[in-house]
């Protein structure tokens, strides 16, 4: 672990999004925009007001996946990253740059997102809007977490574009938008348990009822978090220096 | 003479029996040579026959098979390593979204170099005009230009380049060279493979390669002696016409005796924008207030 060479990826990283504007305004935008259009949706029934908070949770989630597995397959395609590799830079500190850079963008990009679900969508929040933040914040931290071990794994374009389905879809299906999750059959119920996703959408939902307490969310925000550090672990382990 | 002492110094890289596979194919079986250091080491040969894998292994980011590879006195790939050896991959590997001067201010942060390397590296590339371009406007010479730029941070001891002059004009492709000879007289080895034989007259030593073996370990001199020819590209034929390969060095462990007197080789085809000496008409008094910059010193032995 190296701060000044894990700051100067997080640093790196800023500065090429910043030559792209573009990338910026999509990244900010789009959840907000597919919250918007979920919202429409159902704007005359009150289904939105069961379902807006998972959806904090799940765009950003997936937004931040999708641009965190390009994001690091393109350094092992443009070379930099066997260059890196073979430089003093250890794989953890590349990684922990990205999630930082990433993180920070995601803290951006959920402050836009719950902004629009309550305030311009009408999202009904009876809990503390901070809390609601800070879940949804380490839940886009996990879309980017999981994006790094991902990409980590993937050699080609192909390949990781497939993690996508693989890792978030069975994630999304399971965690209890499409049915609660007690109603699953009970080797999916065990599996849904562990998600990270299904931690995200209970505290959301928890927090937009104010039906627990801010410790048990708390304690969500917990195993989101474990969930970060693993992968971003298991990532680091996964990348070689040596490729055959 | 130009540089020191090949053969005393000893060997930069020695690679001994080294086997590599790539997927099913057996890209090097039983390679063994030696870089000498501080001397520049042309490797050369057809695309294909391994040179890029060998550079790979030698940098310690190629999964090896078996043999040994000893450099700077280290096993290839140690970690103490990884600030002494520089690569520079035939792809420019830099981020096209940043300038020049970003590349190479967060390449610097990850080595540990002082920040005036940024500038200094720059200004021995020649990119003074491009260094707050976006790279990915330049064009394919100047990025790989970024890219050797990137690699001359934090005063590498092993410069292993993989084809730096490729697509490259014949003037930048000379003054190229000539940083590259600035840089061994400075006591850096370089290991620059080619597939232009051309290039080879302007190396201390050739490693001649061809379907993952070795076909010759000599001095230009030496190798155009042994075949009887006059130009590297006809030698190289017909070493392989004749099948038995120009190895004298391993016969006699690198100590390199026919060192047919190098003719000094400092052709002045083009004045060298590296070194001052325009500047400097005075001569004899070699003096505290030499003009500029402050490495210009330590370059010239001559």
């Amino acid at each position: 672990m190296n701060l000044v060479r894990t700051f100067a990826t997080t640093g790196r990283v800023l500065s090429q999004i910043r030559h792209d504007p573009r990338t910026i305004g999509l990244l900010l935008v789009v959840p907000s925009l597919l919250i918007g259009l979920v919202a429409w949706i159902f704007t005359d029934t009150d289904v939105f007001d069961d379902i807006g908070p998972a959806m904090i949770a799940l765009f950003p989630f997936i937004v931040m996946f999708l641009v965190t597995s390009i994001a690091t397959l393109r350094e092992r395609r443009s070379g930099t990253l066997e260059r890196l590799l073979s430089m003093p830079m250890g794989r953890g500190d590349f990684l922990l740059g990205y999630a930082l850079a990433f993180g920070l963008l995601a803290v951006a990009q959920t402050a836009i997102a719950v902004a629009f679900a309550i305030w311009v969508c009408g999202l009904d929040i009876e809990g503390s809007i901070w809390l609601l933040f800070a879940v949804a914040v380490a839940d886009a931290v996990l879309g980017t977490a999981l994006g790094l071990l991902a990409s980590a794994f993937a050699r080609t374009e192909f390949q990781v574009v497939q993690f996508m389905p693989l890792l978030v879809l069975p994630q999304v299906l399971l965690c209890g938008i499409f049915i609660p999750r007690e109603q699953l059959p009970d080797a999916l119920e065990t599996i849904s348990e562990w998600l990270p996703l299904s931690f995200a959408i209970d505290a959301l939902q928890a927090v937009a009822a104010d039906s627990e307490s801010a410790g048990w969310i708390l304690s969500k925000v917990l195993v989101i978090f474990a969930w970060i550090v693993g992968s971003i672990v298991l990532g680091s382990v996964t990348l070689r220096r040596r490729t055959p | 003479m130009t540089t020191g002492s090949d053969a005393a110094t000893g060997a930069a890289v020695i690679v001994d029996d080294l086997q590599v596979r790539r997927g099913s194919i057996a890209v090097l079986h039983g390679l063994s040579l030696a870089v000498p250091s501080g001397a520049i080491v042309g490797l050369l040969g057809p695309s294909g026959s391994g040179k890029t894998t060998l550079m790979r292994s030698i940098v310690g980011v190629q999964v090896v098979q078996s043999g040994s590879i000893e450099v700077l006195g280290l096993p290839a790939g140690a970690p103490p390593l990884r600030r002494r050896v520089a690569y520079v991959t035939q792809q420019a590997s830099v981020y096209d979204d940043l300038t020049v001067r970003q590349n190479l201010a967060y390449f610097r942060r990850v080595l540990g170099a002082p920040a005036s390397d940024v500038d200094r590296v720059i200004e021995r590339t020649d990119l003074g005009a491009a260094a707050d371009r976006l790279v990915g406007s330049l064009s394919g010479g100047q990025r790989g230009r970024v890219s050797l730029a990137a690699a001359l941070l934090g005063e590498p001891e092993l410069l292993v380049l993989d084809e730096p002059t490729v697509g490259l004009d014949p003037v930048l492709r000379v003054q190229l060279w000539d940083l590259f000879r600035t840089l061994a007289d400075d006591g850096a080895t370089l290991l620059v493979s080619s597939h232009v034989m051309d290039e080879a007259k302007r190396c201390d030593r050739l490693l001649l390669m061809r379907d993952g073996a070795l076909l010759a370990d000599d001095t230009v001199e030496g190798l155009l002696a042994f075949t009887g020819t006059d130009d590297v590209e006809t030698a190289f034929l017909r070493l392989i016409e004749r099948g038995a390969p120009d190895l004298p060095s391993r016969a006699r462990e690198r100590t390199g005796p026919r060192h047919a007197a190098e003719p000094a080789e400092p052709e002045p085809v083009l004045a060298e924008p590296l070194e001052p000496d325009p500047l400097d008409p005075g001569g004899p008094d070699p003096g505290p207030r030499d003009p500029g910059r402050p490495d210009a010193g330590s370059a010239a032995t001559r």
